[in-house]
């Protein structure tokens, strides 16, 4: 008899996801439907209000990619004022982002994907998550913590505040950086370097216990996005977009923030409140892609920095083009945080990096407005339309998770169809298809711009629509 | 020989204090350390007595009198902390932030707030009361300020500030009750009114409600006390 599996909630994920599998008679995975159960309505709440509100009112949506939202937010406003920020602003606010990154990574990879990797997929649910790890393993514990510190203390010295910064504005930022704020963040970068290459070495040792997650983890030929320079460097908060196909040639390059829309749909599917962008000249589904670390990595021809140079030409040749497996996310994400740690040593050893003057002013002066940067997770794009007074007529937000989101879909489908025999479920089967969800580290309540409980739930369905099984967390 | 100053002393809160015929009991309780809360009040404006918090309870009055407009006089006993007083300043300032759109997270006067000030010192730590979420708009017309209605509490400093220190009256107050608005000249825009754009209005307003376009953030701290000065220099006190 045919059934459906639902996980409700799945677990450490960042917001409320839902997870459906539809069985044929013969118990095999049918069908699989990462379903996400929120919305919230930013962009119809911000109506009328003033346009340079937005970064803090953007940001909002939510506390550990607040960062993003505030950048994208920034240089969507900054179009509409039509001014090119001072540098020293460009550069504070680079560092803010890529400190932003460290943090959020270090949550995704330590917090919420090291138990299944240390403890194994099958590993009892009762110890699989951070504290087991800590017990375990505790300098991979604590230097996750630690990372994750580094990147929470860099933006409250830079911004005052942990989360939701009021430091960056349409224009710039608030106030400049102190000489005691940068000598302390350069003190902290020797311990930052350290915690990432031991995450970097434990990584490449456990891997080649994951062969099968390997394979079958979303691993799938896709498009991917990501931002570069004109060099073909990483890009996390300016640059050019650009989308590669399976292969690795490029589809479209110098794609700017205004013209995201003529270039990217999005889609809607009954089952989601998260939406489907797609790549428009090859239509939905055949458009889509993915974005994060992994699509930036195979983006990349460099990453700039010597130490995640090093990386970088040893992930490029996990395959002979753009590596497909999302499991590798978890390596990428590595490898963006020693670039992170890079990075902000060398925007502090900028001369100007201590210039006071770090604010462009001016009013209105287009009535629509792109901003495109790259959120840990991936591409995230605002755009803007206001009045001629500046009061917002409109908003769209096409957020990492979303564009990721066809290929979640697919991968829960993937790894459900190798893992789940629906006669009988297992906590390691159904952890396995969670898992392959957070090797994506989506943010539910970004892409929802949602809010709502943190867990996720697996649901078994009988074709009649009668639910069979259930697990909750 | 100048004449005798007429001399009242009273009791606030169990101290024997004295002030000069006329002067309130805000006053007099100040210059004493006595601290009462209030939001409509400015020193350097007139009175009013709209905001309530500044409510005391006088012996032998059977009604609450706000302390801004209540004269002192010889023998008076007041109290001006209460449980019944706590309830009553709690329960003004939960209809404060139940009527409008008060979101201090995303607010430009965030931490410079005197409603938002209030608040904290007076221990409110829920609203029991619907919001009422009312439609309000926001005139970014002028060159300068912002008005953003959802944010007024209709305190009436920036009508009066704007009358009495300026001159101009550009700003007064539309409608009755619930309705009430404040407007610039005859309900025009802001940007096209007489205004002299001197900015004194944005520096009372106690809220987020009147803010200067070029602060963003949570970074606009205002400065009432220029008002005692200026009445200073211009000898009007």
């Amino acid at each position: 008899m045919s059934q459906t599996i639902t996980i409700d909630p799945v677990t450490r994920l960042e917001g409320h996801g839902k997870i459906t599998l539809k069985t044929d008679d013969n118990g095999a995975v049918q069908e699989a439907f990462f379903t996400v159960t929120q919305v919230r309505g930013f962009e119809k709440f911000c109506e009328g209000r003033p346009f340079y509100e937005m970064p803090s009112l953007m940001a909002r949506i939510c506390g550990i990619c607040p960062v993003s939202h505030l950048v994208a937010s920034a240089k969507a406003c900054e179009a509409i004022m039509s001014v090119e920020i001072p540098h020293t602003a460009a550069q504070l606010r680079r560092m803010l982002n890529l400190a932003q990154m460290v943090q959020s990574h270090s949550l995704s990879f330590f917090y919420l994907s090291s138990p299944d990797l240390l403890l194994g997929m099958d590993a009892d649910p009762a110890v699989r998550h951070l504290f087991g790890v800590v017990e375990a393993k505790p300098e991979l514990g604590r230097g996750g913590v630690r990372l994750r510190r580094f990147g929470q203390h860099i933006i409250e010295l830079l911004g005052n505040k942990r989360i939701h910064p009021g430091w960056v504005i349409p224009g710039g930022v608030t106030e400049p950086l102190t000489t005691a704020k940068r000598d302390e963040i350069l003190a902290m970068i020797p311990e930052a370097y350290a915690n990432v290459k031991y995450a970097l070495n434990w990584y490449k040792q456990i891997v080649p216990n994951f062969k099968d997650e390997i394979e079958s983890f979303a691993n799938f030929p896709s498009l991917f996005l990501g931002l570069v320079n004109e060099d073909d460097s990483i890009e996390f908060t300016d640059g050019a977009l650009r989308l590669i196909d399976a292969e690795g040639n490029i589809v479209k390059d110098g794609i700017h923030a205004a013209q995201f829309e003529d270039n990217f749909g999005e889609a809607v599917e009954p089952y989601s409140f998260v939406k489907f962008p797609y790549y428009k000249p090859l239509g939905y589904p055949e458009g889509s892609y993915r974005v994060g670390p992994l699509a930036r990595l195979n983006i990349a021809k460099t990453m700039g920095t010597p130490l995640a140079d090093e990386e970088l030409i040893e992930f490029k040749k996990l395959s002979k083009g753009p590596v497909l497996g999302s499991f590798h996310y978890h390596y990428a994400r590595l490898v963006d945080i020693l670039y992170g740690i890079e990075m902000i040593e060398r925007i502090l050893t900028d001369p100007l990096i201590l210039d006071k003057h770090v604010r462009a002013t001016a009013g209105v002066n287009r009535q629509e407005g792109f901003g495109v940067a790259e959120a840990p997770r991936g591409t995230l794009m605002h755009h803007y339309k206001v009045d001629d007074k500046g009061l917002m007529l409109y908003a769209n937000l096409i957020i990492a998770t979303g564009q990721n989101n066809n290929a979640m879909n697919r991968g829960v489908l993937q790894t459900a169809q190798k893992y789940i025999n629906g006669k009988k479920l297992e906590q390691g089967m159904l952890n396995r298809v969670e898992a392959v969800i957070r090797t994506f580290d989506p943010c539910l309540s970004c892409s929802t711009h949602a809010f709502g409980q943190m867990p996720l739930s697996i649901e078994l369905l009988a074709p009649d629509g009668s639910r069979l099984d259930e697990i909750h967390r | 020989m100048s004449a005798a100053v007429d001399v009242k002393t009273l009791i606030i809160d169990g101290q024997d204090v004295s002030g000069r015929a006329g002067q309130t009991i805000l006053e007099v309780a100040r210059e004493n350390n006595i601290p009462i809360p209030t939001l409509c009040h400015l020193d350097g404006l007139s009175d009013v007595g709209a905001c309530r918090l500044c409510l005391v309870e006088i012996k032998g009055v059977n009604k609450l009198l706000p302390a801004c407009v209540a004269a002192v006089d010889e023998g008076m006993e007041v109290t001006t902390n209460s449980e019944k007083l706590q309830k009553y300043r709690r329960t003004i300032l939960e209809l404060l932030f139940a009527e409008r759109n008060h979101i201090c997270a995303v607010c430009v006067a965030n931490g410079h707030c005197e409603l938002q000030s209030v608040a904290q010192t007076q221990g409110l730590t829920h609203v029991r009361l619907p919001y009422r979420t009312p439609v309000l708009p926001v005139d970014p017309s002028h060159e300068r300020f912002v008005a953003d209605h959802n944010r007024c509490i209709l305190c009436s400093r920036c009508v009066r500030v704007c009358a009495e220190v300026e001159g101009a009256h550009v700003w007064d107050v539309m409608g009755r009750g619930i309705d009430s608005i404040v407007i610039t000249d005859l309900n025009e825009p802001w940007g096209s009114s007489s205004c002299t754009r001197c900015g004194k209005c944005v520096q009372v307003c106690p809220t987020g409600a009147l803010f200067d376009k070029s602060k963003v953030g949570t970074e606009h701290p205002k400065y009432p006390d220029f008002l005692m000065n200026l009445n200073v220099m211009r000898e009007a006190k």
